[in-house]
């Protein structure tokens, strides 16, 4: 089976040439631990098989011209990753009782947990952000046309993932539980209600009842925190799993180049 | 697939020598083994989908039931001031369970609407039928006006202005004979005509075809 071959080593753990009639077969101190890291992960790499598809997935080949607009879908992911690791910490802490315990637990994150306003605040801020970050990267992609054959599907993907996270926005928005999370999502389930025939067993599903009651809260910390970030979390697999079997598209005023054809059009780097 | 090589294939399992078939034998094992291992799945699936669905939706069916709570006396009450009753309508949940009804007595000579058992107090609910902000009534001006987006309703809660689509919903009210106490019921809509519907949301107009386009929904107390 061929392997990977090693990345290449820092200058300092090189294994130094050998003065002349210096060595004769001892071990050096600094390449054990060395060895014994390449031996774990030829180990596991035995068991899993995974190094070629991490290869396919982080060595592609990309389109030369590609420029910095192509980080924001990078971008994007890694906002989610901020808001899943502090979501996940926040939830240690937070308390979804609607009779005055959400409130006081998130006033008690912010006021006496170590760190606590700070991570509140990555949470907070990190949602606006990765808001903006979706509308950037639908933009260079539907700008560039990258939306095209044979990527229609990741696009769609993509959409679903936009109203997903503007729904984590929605549910996120109640778990403060002051006066103005309060009312911005009776504002928002009255807003659902507006639809014709759905609308308001849409709103009843959302409220848990008739009214806005015990289960409300409870209901909307748990599409917030479990239901959509799990369909999220396997959409975006199914996105990125697209875009590194499609290929990543040139952009468009990138003509094509006879001198360049077929292998020569795509430079070989690591994205 | 072209049709001659198709044609071949028997659907006797008899007459494609399948090794131990039987006469008339339509379905082969293999196949009987796949759709019973699928039904098996679906099955198992099921069992732990269905109701933990249910659960999940069930609150929309449960009905509501019919609360009365007092809230003062006859005689603190007349047709020209509207007192302002804090009253729970999810009880447990503090603060965020209550609301507000204004209340006065019911002036027969603007109040045109049929008279009945329930509505010797006219109770306004305090929910905007705009979006469901809260409104707040101005004395001075005797309208109810709306902070988030400027809905305005008259003196008798009529829509006077602004983007809301229906007067203000309404509390049943009754006098409790034996405490002789005024007491405030569930809560329901009306539209332009001040006739009783379903509790609905806000935005949701019930004039025309409004009240089939927002059907009532299966959670809210039956009417009187």
């Amino acid at each position: 089976m061929p392997r990977i071959p090693a990345p290449p080593l820092p200058k300092a753990l090189q294994p130094k040439p050998k003065k002349p009639g210096e060595s004769n077969g001892e071990v050096k101190t600094y390449s054990q631990p060395l060895e014994g890291g390449i031996t774990a992960v030829d180990w596991l790499d035995e068991r899993m098989a995974m190094s070629g598809g991490l290869r396919w997935l982080l060595f592609r080949k990309v389109p030369r011209g590609i420029n910095w607009a192509y980080t924001l879908g990078s971008a994007t992911l890694f906002a989610f990753l901020n808001q899943a690791v502090t979501g996940v910490f926040l939830a240690m802490y937070y308390r979804p009782d609607a009779s005055g315990g959400a409130y006081e637990s998130i006033r008690n994150i912010n006021d006496n947990v170590f760190l606590g306003q700070f991570v509140h605040a990555m949470h907070k801020w990190g949602a606006s952000v990765m808001i903006i970050l979706i509308f950037l990267h639908m933009g260079r992609v539907f700008l560039y046309g990258a939306y095209k054959y044979p990527r229609e599907l990741t696009w769609v993907i993509g959409v679903v993932l936009l109203i997903l996270t503007l729904a984590m926005g929605f549910t996120g928005y109640l778990l403060p539980f002051d006066q103005r999370a309060y009312w911005a999502s009776v504002v928002g389930i009255n807003i659902n209600a507006g639809g014709p025939f759905i609308g308001p067993f849409l709103s009843n599903f959302l409220l848990g009842g008739a009214d806005f009651n015990a289960t409300t809260l409870s209901r909307f910390y748990s599409i917030h925190m479990l239901l959509i970030p799990g369909a999220m979390a396997a959409l975006i697999g199914a996105h990125l799993y697209l875009v590194t079997k499609l290929g990543i598209s040139a952009p468009p005023w990138l003509k094509a180049d006879p001198a360049h054809d077929g292998d020569h059009q795509l430079d070989e780097a690591p994205v | 697939m072209p049709d001659s090589r198709r044609e071949r294939k028997s659907k006797y399992t008899l007459d494609r020598n399948i090794p131990g078939a039987f006469e008339g034998e339509t379905v082969t094992r293999r196949r009987l083994m796949v759709l019973g291992a699928n039904g098996v799945g679906a099955l198992a699936t099921a069992a732990f989908a269905l109701p933990a669905l249910g659960f999940a939706i069930a609150p929309i069916f449960k009905r509501q039931a019919w609360t009365w709570q007092a809230i003062g006396t006859p005689d603190d009450f007349n047709e020209t001031v509207y007192q302002t009753k804090v009253i729970t309508i999810t009880p447990g949940i503090g603060e965020a369970g209550n609301t507000i009804a204004y209340v006065r007595q019911r002036d027969p000579s603007i109040d045109k609407e049929p008279e009945d058992q329930y509505n010797h107090w006219v109770a306004l609910s305090d929910r905007c039928m705009h979006l469901g902000c809260p409104v707040r009534y101005v004395e001075a001006a005797q309208r109810f006006i709306c902070p988030c987006h400027g809905g305005v309703y008259d003196f008798r809660g009529m829509v006077a202005g602004g983007p809301p689509v229906r007067p203000l919903d309404r509390f049943y009210t009754r006098l409790n004979p034996y405490t002789n106490l005024v007491e405030i019921g569930p809560r329901y809509s009306v539209n332009s005509e001040l006739q009783r519907f379903n509790p609905r949301f806000p935005g949701e107009p019930l004039d025309g075809i409004g009240q089939y386009l927002y059907p009532s929904t299966f959670d809210t107390a039956k009417r009187p």
